[in-house]
C-alpha cells in the first residue's frame, strides 16, 4: 500500500485552480476565453468532490464529479452556440462589444 | 513518489490553468486547458476515481475540446486580441482579489473545523458507480440525459440562424 496524498494537498490545488478561473473570468474580453476559465473552475470544484469522495470512502462524490462533468458538457454546447449567434450578427466575440442588452 | 508525482501533476494543472487565463492566442489557450484537462485526469485517478478519470478525458479532452477549437476557429477568436481595459487597474484588482480568495479558501482548510471520518470503502470501479448511477441516483441520471436532450435541441436551434 502506497502513502496516500494528503487531502488538504488536493484542496490547496482545487483552491489554486479555482482562483485562477475566477481572475480568468474577471480578466477576459474573450467571450470563448470566458467559457474556459468557467470550465477551469468546474474542473477545480470536481477535483474537491473526488478528494472528499476519497476521504469519506464512499462514491457519492464522484457520482457528483460526473454530474458536474455532465452538466458541463450541456453547458458549453448552449454557450458556444450562443457565441456563433451573436458571432453571426455581430461579428465579434469581445464581451465589451456585445452591449445591446444594456440599457 | 506518489507524493512527488502529485507535486509534478499539479505543477502542471495550475501552471496550464494559467497559461490558459494569460495567453493571448485562443487556439494555445485551448490546447493549454486540454493539458489542464488530462492532468486533473492523473490526479483523479491517482485518488481513486479511475471511472471518473476516464470519462474526465472523454467527455471534456474529447468532446467539448473540440467544440471549442470549432468555435474558435469559426469565430476567429484566435486572432482578436482583448479590447482594452475599460476600468482602470481591472487587472490588477482582479488578480488582487483572486489571491483574497486563495487566503480565504486556505483558511477555511485550516480552521474549518473537523471533517467526517470515513465510514465505508469502495473503490471508483465502473461496476459500483454503475450500481450507485441506477439506484440510489436514477432520477437524477434521467433528468440529466433529459438535460443533455434540450442542451442538444437548444444549441442546434440557437446555432442554425435564419434561413431566408
Amino acid at each position: 500500500m502506497m502513502e496516500k496524498i494528503p487531502a488538504n494537498y488536493c484542496l490547496l490545488l482545487s483552491a489554486v485552480l479555482f482562483a485562477t478561473g475566477v481572475v480568468g473570468v474577471l480578466t477576459r474580453r474573450n467571450a470563448v476565453l470566458i467559457f474556459m476559465s468557467i470550465e477551469i473552475m468546474l474542473n477545480a470544484v470536481n477535483l474537491s468532490f473526488v478528494t472528499f469522495a476519497r476521504e469519506q470512502g464512499s462514491l457519492h462524490g464522484q457520482v457528483a464529479a460526473l454530474f458536474v462533468i455532465a452538466v458541463a458538457a450541456a453547458e458549453v454546447a448552449v454557450g458556444l452556440s450562443i457565441i456563433v449567434a451573436v458571432f453571426r450578427g455581430k461579428e465579434t466575440v469581445d464581451v465589451d462589444e456585445i452591449n445591446l442588452m444594456k440599457w | 513518489m506518489q507524493l512527488l508525482a502529485f507535486v509534478i501533476t499539479a505543477a502542471v494543472a495550475v501552471a496550464a490553468a494559467v497559461m490558459v487565463v494569460a495567453e493571448k492566442n485562443a487556439v494555445h489557450a485551448a490546447l493549454y486547458l486540454i493539458l489542464n484537462i488530462v492532468s486533473l485526469a492523473f490526479l483523479y485517478i491517482s485518488l481513486g476515481a479511475e471511472f471518473v478519470g476516464a470519462v474526465q478525458v472523454i467527455v471534456y479532452a474529447g468532446a467539448i475540446m473540440v467544440l471549442f477549437l470549432y468555435v474558435v476557429m469559426f469565430s476567429g477568436a484566435a486572432a482578436t486580441p482583448d479590447s482594452r481595459d475599460r476600468l482602470a487597474w481591472q487587472k490588477r484588482i482582479a488578480v488582487g482579489g483572486g489571491l483574497i480568495l486563495v487566503a480565504l479558501m486556505v483558511r477555511v482548510l485550516k480552521f474549518g473545523g473537523p471533517r467526517p471520518s470515513a465510514v465505508s470503502s469502495a473503490d471508483g470501479s465502473p461496476a459500483n458507480i454503475g450500481s450507485l448511477l441506477f439506484t440510489t441516483y436514477a432520477l437524477p441520471f434521467e433528468v440529466a440525459s433529459l438535460l443533455l436532450l434540450v442542451a442538444m435541441v437548444g444549441a442546434i436551434v440557437l446555432a442554425k440562424g435564419r434561413r431566408e
